[in-house]
C-alpha cells in the first residue's frame, strides 16, 4: 500500500452537511498543491441513511476509496456513525467525533438500542479520540446549522493544515447566506483542536 | 489550473469542449449530474426526456441531422433504450453520437448490478472506459471524434465510483463546430430489411477496423514495473491495482474495452510470468483473453459481486491479509434510508397499511421505501413501470386461484410518464380489477429533484406545459368516477379513497397530489410550521409513531417532535386519540 498519502473519512447521517464539508476540504487540498481524490455515495443515502465521503491526498493518489483499517482520520458527525465506521480507522489513526445522537428508525421503533454514553466509550476503544460539542460551538458562533463547519475546522487542525489560507476556500465553497457565521464556526472548530 | 471535478462533471465538460450540440437523458443514479452540468452551458440544447428510450432516440435523430449529440443513462436505462441502440449501430452517425452508460457495481442505488459492457459486444459498437475524472473529460471528447471517424455510436461506460469520485482535471476550451449538412440517405438511415442486411455486414467490417485501430489507440496504456507480475486492468479497478501493487507489477490499462486490442493483450501476456485481469463485475476482458488461449487469474480469484478495492486486490494477488480494523463488540443500530419527515407519500401508505387483505406491487422511486418497517407496504420492486404492469398479471393470477384480495399497482409521477401509462392502458383495455396508485409529488425526487413532464418546467428552467395526470388517466379510459384524487396529508380522505377502490371491480386510480416536502417552494411555504405535543394530554399510546415519521421519537418517557425536522404535515395529529398534538408556528413551544 502507498503509505505516503493521507486518508480522511467523513461519516454521518444524510442531511448533516457532510458532502459540503468534504467538498471544501478537497478544494482546499487541491489549492494547496496536493493531488486529491474524493469519493462519495449519493442516492438512497440522502434519505436519512448513513453517508460517507472518502478523501485521499498526497503527491499522487490512485484509488479513491479507503479500505478498513486505513483511515488516518475519521470525522464522525454522529456518535453511532463513529462506531459503525471505527473498523476503518488505522491503528495509529485519530477519531474526531461530534457529541450528537440521531436516532434511526429501528431505534425510534424500539427494535434496536442506541448505545449509551458513546462519548465516553469511544475513547476507551481507540488510542486517539477527540470529542467536540460541534452543535453547541456552532450555536455560539451564531450559526445553529454550522456544526459541519466546526467539524471541518477541527479536522483541518488535526491534519496540521490550519496555518493555510482557508478564507478564500470557504468564500468559494460556502453559499452566500450565513457565510460569515459559518466561517466563524470553522474558526472555532480550528481553535478547539489546534495543537 | 486544474479543477476538482466528479466523473460526471468531467463528462459534461468534455462534451461541451467537443462542441456537442444536443443532449438528452432521463435521471438515474449515478448518471444524473451529467445532464445537470451540461445544461449549464448555453451552447448545448439539453433536455430531460420522459424515459431513456426517448433520450437515446432524440440524440440519434440529432446525430442523423448532423449535430454532435449525447445521451446519458444509468445501466438499467440502457435496457429501456436497447431497441434504438442496437439499430443505431447499423445506421451509424452523421454528427458524432455518444451514449453514456453508468453502471452501479455494489448496487449503491439500483435494483441490479448488470455489467453493461456486454451491450457493446452485443450491439457491435466501440466502448471506452475511463479510469478517473481526467479520462472522463478526455475520453468524452475523443468519443465524438471516434464516432465520426468510424461512423458508429460510441458507448462511454462509467461506474458509480467513476461518476461520483472527484479528481484533478485539466480543462480546455470549446471547439465550435457547425451542425453538418444532412443529405437524404434511406439506404443508410431507413432500416428496412434490404438496407439493414447491407448495414449489418458493414457493421461487422467496421468492428474489424476498430479492433485494428485499438491495437495502437491512445486509450490504452502500458506501465512497466519491476517484477514478473502483470495486470490487465480497466475502470476504477486500474486505480485500485496501482494503489495496491505499486511498482511490483507491470500494467496494461485498457481504456477502449471493445473491440479488445487482442494482439496488445497477447504481447503483454507473453512479457510477464504471472498474469491477472482486474475488472469489476463480469469477466469481460478476461473472456477475450481466455478465448485467445491465454491463461490468467481473474474471476476465479476475484469477486463477481460488488466493487473492488485495493485491499481486495492485495489479498487476492499478494496474499496480504485485509486489515480487520477495530472490533468493538458493541451492537451498532442499523440506519436504513427512510421517507423524510413530512413526506407526502406517508399518508396514503399509512391508509394502505391499515388494510390486511391487499397486495401492493411497488416500483422504482422514494415510495419504494414504503416497503420498509413500520409501514411494510409493497411486495415487489422490478423496474420502472412494473408496479402497474405486474399488478395486472398478479391480479389475473389471483383470480384464477380464487383469491379475492385487492391488488394495487403503485408508482410515482415521473415513473408514470416514463413507462406507467402503457401499463394503465393495458389495465383498462384488458379489464383489470386492480387499483392503480400514482403518488404525484410534482418532482423526480429520489434522484435529487429533477423536472418531469408534470412539473411545468424544462431542464433549462423554462416554463412549459405541465401534463395533467388525472386527465391522462381519463384519456386512457379510466372512468371519471373511478379516479380518486386525494391530498395524502388528509388521512380520512386517503382512507376513503383506498376503501372506494377496494369496493369497485373496475380499473380504478388513486392520484395523490401533495408536492415533495423537500421542494424549495414547499420548504419556504411551511417554514416555521411544526406540530407540538401537550404532555398533559398525551397518554403514551404511541399511535403517532406508527407511520414511522423520523421527526417523532419517544425519549425519557415522553413523545418528542423535532421542530427542526417537522413540517406540520399533521399525520401524527390525525392519529392521536386524545388530541394531544397540535399545529403551531415554530418557537412557541
Amino acid at each position: 500500500m502507498n503509505k505516503k498519502n493521507t486518508s480522511v473519512l467523513i461519516v454521518g447521517v444524510g442531511g448533516q452537511g457532510i458532502l459540503l464539508a468534504g467538498k471544501i476540504l478537497s478544494e482546499g487540498l487541491l489549492t494547496f498543491g496536493y493531488d486529491v481524490k474524493m469519493s462519495e455515495i449519493h442516492g438512497m443515502a440522502q434519505r436519512g441513511g448513513s453517508v460517507s465521503s472518502h478523501i485521499r491526498y498526497g503527491e499522487k493518489v490512485f484509488s479513491p476509496v479507503i479500505d478498513r483499517g486505513r483511515a488516518d482520520l475519521i470525522v464522525a458527525f454522529e456518535k453511532v456513525e463513529a462506531l459503525r465506521w471505527l473498523p476503518w480507522l488505522s491503528p495509529e489513526g485519530t477519531l474526531l467525533v461530534n457529541n450528537e445522537e440521531i436516532y434511526s428508525m429501528p431505534v425510534i421503533l424500539g427494535r434496536q438500542a442506541y448505545p449509551d454514553r458513546l462519548e465516553e466509550v469511544l475513547p476507551s476503544l481507540v488510542p486517539s479520540v477527540k470529542v467536540l460539542e460541534a452543535s453547541k460551538i456552532a450555536r455560539e458562533a451564531g450559526e445553529p446549522r454550522g456544526a459541519n463547519m466546526v467539524l471541518l475546522g477541527g479536522a483541518v487542525a488535526l491534519l496540521g493544515l490550519n496555518e493555510r489560507d482557508w478564507g478564500s476556500i470557504l468564500d468559494k465553497g460556502l453559499p452566500s447566506r450565513g457565510r460569515e457565521k459559518n466561517k466563524e464556526a470553522f474558526a472555532r472548530g480550528v481553535a478547539s483542536l489546534k495543537a | 489550473m486544474k479543477e476538482l471535478l466528479t466523473g460526471n462533471e468531467a463528462v459534461a465538460r468534455g462534451a461541451w469542449e467537443a462542441g456537442c450540440h444536443v443532449a438528452a437523458a432521463y435521471p438515474g443514479t449515478p448518471s444524473t449530474e451529467i445532464l445537470e452540468n451540461l445544461a449549464r452551458y448555453e451552447d448545448v440544447y439539453c433536455e430531460w426526456s420522459p424515459n431513456e428510450k426517448v433520450a437515446l432516440e432524440v440524440a440519434a435523430g440529432a446525430s442523423m441531422a448532423g449535430a454532435r449529440s449525447l445521451c446519458a443513462m444509468k445501466h438499467v436505462g440502457l435496457n429501456v433504450a436497447a431497441d434504438p441502440f442496437f439499430t443505431m449501430a447499423y445506421i451509424g452517425v452523421n454528427g458524432g453520437f455518444v451514449v453514456v452508460d453508468a453502471d452501479d457495481p455494489g448496487l449503491h442505488s439500483s435494483q441490479n448490478e448488470q455489467d453493461n459492457r456486454w451491450y457493446a459486444l452485443h450491439a457491435k459498437v466501440p466502448m471506452l472506459e475511463p479510469t478517473d475524472s481526467q479520462e472522463c473529460l478526455d475520453f468524452t471528447k475523443a468519443a465524438f471524434a471516434l464516432s465520426e471517424k468510424f461512423d458508429t455510436p460510441v458507448l462511454l461506460r462509467l461506474t458509480t465510483r467513476i461518476c461520483h469520485s472527484k479528481g484533478a482535471v485539466e480543462t480546455g476550451e470549446r471547439t465550435e463546430l457547425p451542425v453538418k449538412d444532412y443529405v437524404r440517405n434511406p439506404s443508410k438511415n431507413a432500416m428496412l430489411p434490404a438496407a439493414a442486411r447491407v448495414r449489418h455486414a458493414l457493421a461487422e467490417e467496421r468492428l474489424l477496423e476498430l479492433q485494428e485501430y485499438n491495437e495502437t489507440s491512445p486509450f490504452n496504456l502500458l506501465v512497466p514495473g519491476e517484477g514478473s507480475l502483470g495486470v490487465i486492468a480497466t475502470g476504477v479497478g486500474y486505480q485500485h491495482a496501482r494503489e495496491a501493487l505499486g511498482d511490483r507489477a507491470s500494467y496494461l490499462k485498457i481504456g477502449m474495452t471493445w473491440p479488445l486490442p487482442l494482439k496488445l493483450m497477447a504481447d503483454f501476456a507473453s512479457s510477464v510470468e504471472t498474469l491477472w485481469v482486474v475488472e469489476e463485475n463480469d469477466p469481460f476482458v478476461e473472456s477475450g483473453l481466455r478465448a485467445l488461449g491465454i491463461s490468467c487469474s481473474g474471476k476465479d480469484r476475484l469477486p463477481l459481486v460488488g466493487e473492488l478495492s485495493p485491499a481486495i486486490l492485495a489479498k487476492a494477488i499478494l496474499g496480504e491479509e485485509e486489515m480487520s480494523g477495530k472490533k468493538t463488540g458493541i451492537p451498532v443500530p442499523d440506519r436504513p434510508p427512510l421517507l423524510c419527515a413530512g413526506c407526502p407519500h406517508r399518508g396514503l401508505f399509512y391508509a394502505l397499511s391499515e388494510k390486511k387483505d391487499l397486495v401492493v406491487m411497488g416500483d422504482i422511486g422514494c415510495y419504494g421505501l414504503g416497503s420498509l418497517p413500520p409501514l411494510n407496504v409493497g411486495e415487489s420492486t422490478i423496474c420502472m413501470g412494473a408496479g402497474f404492469s405486474a399488478a395486472i398479471g398478479f391480479q389475473k393470477a389471483d383470480e384464477r386461484a380464487g383469491r379475492t384480495r385487492k391488488v394495487f399497482g403503485l408508482l410515482g409521477d415521473s415513473t408514470f410518464f416514463h413507462s406507467g401509462i402503457t401499463g394503465l392502458i393495458d389495465a383498462v383495455v384488458n379489464k383489470s380489477k386492480a387499483a392503480f396508485v400514482i403518488m404525484d409529488n410534482r418532482i423526480t425526487a429520489m434522484t435529487g429533484q429533477q423536472e418531469n413532464p408534470g412539473t411545468g418546467r424544462t431542464l433549462g428552467g423554462e416554463d412549459t406545459a405541465a401534463l395533467n395526470i388525472g386527465r391522462i388517466c381519463a384519456a386512457c379510459g379510466v372512468r371519471e368516477e373511478n379516479i380518486h384524487t386525494v391530498d395524502p396529508y388528509d388521512l380520512a380522505a386517503s382512507r376513503k379513497a383506498v376503501q372506494a377502490v377496494i369496493e369497485t371491480p373496475d380499473t380504478a386510480v388513486i392520484l395523490t397530489t401533495r408536492p415533495c416536502a423537500l421542494l424549495r417552494d414547499v420548504r419556504e411555504e411551511r417554514a416555521g410550521m411544526v406540530c407540538v405535543v401537550d404532555t398533559e394530554k398525551c397518554v403514551l399510546c404511541l399511535s403517532c409513531l406508527k407511520p414511522g415519521c423520523p421527526a417523532i421519537t419517544k425519549a425519557e418517557g415522553r413523545i418528542v417532535i423535532d421542530s427542526k425536522a417537522c413540517n406540520a404535515c399533521g399525520l401524527c395529529l390525525q392519529l392521536c386519540p386524545t388530541g394531544a398534538i397540535s399545529k403551531e408556528a415554530a418557537g412557541h413551544e
